[in-house]
């Protein structure tokens, strides 16, 4: 790649290969996320190339970042035609060259289907992209993140151009604030607001952040955007770093992550080839360099302050607030510190402008930008539902159109499973019921709820799961996390995670409710960072919205849910046509019984794995709980 | 005794950089597959940095391990996605299978079991990862039929 030694001459570069770039090409996308990777991608994307090459076809194959629809990967888009195969496998590859690609053919078993065996052909008509609105995502399915080139012919690089060519770092500080841009990554700090204050800390140095911890177990929106287009992060970041006034950056990315650290490290090197990264950024005298840090694991870590301990080589520990970061960060000095989806929202704004930035979202933000949630957000949708993965959409969004139009409902609908609650928010998020599905998504409405946006994941809940089991989860979670510094948190999480642990062995206790009331409101006031004083949240709003659940399993021992194992029997009833399949596949011998003869289940036996009622086909084995146990089992 | 000369050359590779101490102690641990006591005295003498600032690293974040692992690492995710799709009654009949629980190894020194927070591979839960492989969308059922690909001795795969 030829160096860019000013704004313009960067430019020149960008029209060259925007030019160079055939829409009507033929190309054949193959997603090469991890998702995709880990149902086979890697190998497919090479059979293609091979088998390619010996047809001598003029085709580039393209292996892209995640597309989001992971769970019906490997996918592969043909363009231009847009045609869209799901779960492809090597030995398709003739047939999609032959019929598809030379005739014009479609190949069912490859098209994508809904729940109602509909039949889409483009990747953009399936349900589960035809709400998203991709604007982060926009390039992820279309470029190869190893490729400098893919990227500045699709505008790469353009909004650090302009930028250099054409404003102060002021200008765009204001720009930022203007734009309504909130942080990404939890807390929904106004970006623009932060930038200013970095900018005006005093300091002979200034450092630069972006968290790539994403320690929500659940989330995988900044792995897939690292991933699938490195250098839009780093853009953001070159251009934050010119606001803000730092010449040194990290990226903090967790070390579970390998394919995002190693296409950013060599989108680090490309850029440093290109003139964007380094000493005189393009001729300007700005200069700019990015280290990679890769993260210990460590869910606190990606706090701020955790954070910056962590990168100067000590403990994870947060500290408190203030001074914050802006004034007192990395090694003392004024630091900005953003999330990965933050940063790769900063080109866009750059490029297609303020006006265009707020058309989107909730709120009025011309006067502050606490005044509404602008632009997209990406959710990590995932749980009981159809169709799972990652999807970008406008903020002020229905739930409900996430859940059920772009999620396709819950899974297992026609076996009777219905929806019991959507978890946003991480850890330390809440449990939305179904009467609030038409509330609209944005970080002011969720928190109104009891809950928050948090990084994005977005957790589906069917009726089989268990609202104090969910709680439970979360409780241990963040117990296993705290760093123990601060009393409330440490002691706080201990005592919730014994009672809810009784309480889903049964053992709970009528006073035990108001305990876990009483210490969600010390923690809440008394903790020293925000996984503290957040994390009685996943308890409070399942007590708030699902305070029955709680009460049954203390008074009758019910699980709801059915989940709680010690309060759960599985049990054969008269459906039962003698298949013989839960038999063959229990793991531990429980059941017996003849071919074409009623089952029987020894409760002795049974470890309760669910093995069985998945199998069956009959709906012949029921899940008892509370005092059905003793009615049906004489227990 | 164990060889340090992997250890002497990780650091070399950090130009004695005392910033880059949580890097250097992931290397280690990617090489030995945990961090051997032996490992961290000579990151100690070598970065000129206290014991304890070692000793409290390597403590603090999950990822390290101070024992010395299987042959194979079973990973089982824990995350919310995987959780909610079944993730405990995978890794019960993991343990069940094993005869060992979480972090344990087992007696011939095979297998290592471990969970992790999330590997953000979250539409694909519940998930296992073996020695970095993704096994995605796995039932109770098919955890034998896994594992036992891992069991085969070298070449006969
Ligand atoms: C316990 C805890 C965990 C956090 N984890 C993350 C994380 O994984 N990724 C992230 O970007 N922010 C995380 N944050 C928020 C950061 O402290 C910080 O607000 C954020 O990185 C700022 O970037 P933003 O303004 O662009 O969102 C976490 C906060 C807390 C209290
Ligand atoms: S929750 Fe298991 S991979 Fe994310």
């Amino acid at each position: 790649m030829e160096k860019a030694t000013t704004p313009q001459a960067l430019l020149q570069i960008i029209e060259k290969h925007e030019k160079a770039r055939d829409p009507n090409a033929v190309r054949i996308s193959v997603c090469g996320g991890t998702g995709c990777k880990a149902s086979g991608a890697g190998p497919l994307i090479e059979a293609f190339r091979k088998e390619i090459a010996d047809r001598k076809l003029d085709v580039e194959v393209i292996s892209t970042g995640c597309h989001g629809f992971c769970e019906r990967g490997p996918l592969v888009v043909l363009h231009p035609t847009g045609v869209f195969y799901q779960k492809v496998k090597i030995k398709d590859i003739p047939e999609i060259l032959e019929k598809t690609l030379d005739k014009g053919e479609l190949i069912p078993r490859l098209q994508y289907r809904d729940e109602n065996r509909q039949v889409y052909v483009k990747e953009k008509e399936v349900p589960f992209y035809k709400d998203q609105e991709r604007i982060v995502f926009a390039m992820n399915g279309h470029i190869d993140p190893t490729r400098l080139d893919h990227y500045l012919s699709m505008q790469g690089y353009r909004a650090l151009a302009t930028v250099l060519a054409k404003h102060k770092p002021e200008e765009i500080v204001e720009m930022v604030i203007k734009s309504g841009l909130r942080g990404r990554g939890g807390g929904g700090f106004p970006t623009g607001l932060k930038w200013k204050f970095t900018r005006e800390a005093e300091g002979d140095k200034k450092y630069l952040i972006c968290n790539a911890d994403e320690g929500d177990p659940g989330a995988f929106m900044d792995r897939s955007v690292l991933e699938g287009n490195p250098h839009l992060v780093l853009e953001g970041m070159i251009i934050g770093a010119f606001a803000v006034g730092a010449s040194e950056g990290y990226v903090y990315v967790r070390n579970e992550y390998p394919m995002a650290i190693e296409h950013l490290q060599l989108a680090i090197t490309q850029a440093r080839e290109l003139g964007v990264l380094g000493q005189n950024i393009l001729g300007t005298g700005f200069s700019f360099d990015v280290k990679i840090n890769r993260g210990g694991g460590a869910f606190v870590c990606g706090e701020e302050t955790a954070l910056i301990a962590s990168i100067e080589g000590r403990r994870g520990m947060p500290r408190t607030r203030p001074p914050f970061p802006a004034k007192k960060g990395l090694w003392g000095k004024p630091t900005d510190i953003n999330n990965v989806e933050t940063w790769a929202n900063v080109p866009y704004i750059i490029n297609r402008g303020v006006d265009w930035f707020t058309s989107i979202g909730t709120g009025d933000v011309s006067k502050s930008p606490f005044g509404g949630s602008k632009g997209t957000k990406i959710f990590s949708l995932v749980g009981k539902v159809n169709n799972t993965g990652l999807v970008e959409v406008p903020m002020g969004i229905p739930l409900r159109k996430i859940v059920f139009d772009i999620g396709g409902g819950i899974k297992g609908a026609k076996k009777g499973r219905t929806f019991k609650a959507v978890q946003t928010g991480g850890p330390s998020g809440g449990c939305i019921p179904d009467k609030y599905l038409d509330h609209p998504v944005d970080f002011d409405e969720l928190s109104k709820l009891g809950s928050m946006m948090g990084s994005g994941g977005m957790i589906v809940m069917d009726d089989h799961t268990c609202m104090v089991e969910v709680a439970r989860y979360f409780v241990d979670f963040l117990k296993e996390e705290s760093c123990g510094k601060c009393t409330p948190c440490r002691e706080g999480l201990r005592r919730m995670s014994e009672i809810l642990n009784r309480m889903v062995r049964g053992q709970g206790r009528t006073e035990d409710l108001a305990v876990l009331e009483d210490l969600g409101a010390v923690m809440k006031d008394a903790s020293l960072c925000q996984l503290g004083s957040t994390a009685a949240n996943p308890v409070l709003s399942t007590l708030q919205y699902f305070r029955s659940e709680y009460e049954n399993h203390i008074a009758t021992g019910l699980c709801d849910g059915r989940q709680c194992i010690d309060l759960i029997r599985y049990h054969i009833t008269d459906a039962c046509t003698g298949c013989t399949i839960c038999a063959k596949k229990c793991p531990t011998q429980a059941i017996t019984g003849e071919n074409k003869q009623l089952h029987v289940l020894d409760q002795s036996k049974c470890v309760r794995c669910g093995v069985c009622y998945d199998a069956c086909n009959f709906n012949a084995i029921s899940i008892l709980s509370g005092t059905e146990i003793r009615e049906k089992l004489g227990e | 005794m164990v060889d340090l000369t992997a250890v002497d050359k990780i650091i070399e590779g950090y130009h004695g950089d005392k910033t880059a101490i949580l890097a250097i102690l992931q290397d280690i641990q990617a090489v030995y597959n945990y961090l051997p006591r032996e490992a961290m005295m000579r990151v100690v003498e070598k970065l000129q940095v206290s014991t304890t600032q070692v000793s409290s690293l390597a403590t603090f974040f999950h990822a390290f391990s101070l024992k010395p692992r299987g042959k194979n690492i079973v990973t089982v995710c824990m995350g919310t996605a995987c959780h909610v799709r079944g993730a405990p009654r995978v890794l019960d009949e993991i343990e069940r299978q094993m005869g060992v629980k979480n972090q344990e190894t087992t007696p011939d020194g095979l297998f290592t079991v471990e969970t992790v927070n999330c590997v953000g591979a979250c539409a694909l839960g519940p998930l296992v990862m073996v020695n970095g492989n993704y096994h995605g969308n796995i039932a109770t059922s098919e955890v034998t039929e896994v594992l036992d690909q891992y069991r085969k001795p070298a070449g006969q795969a």
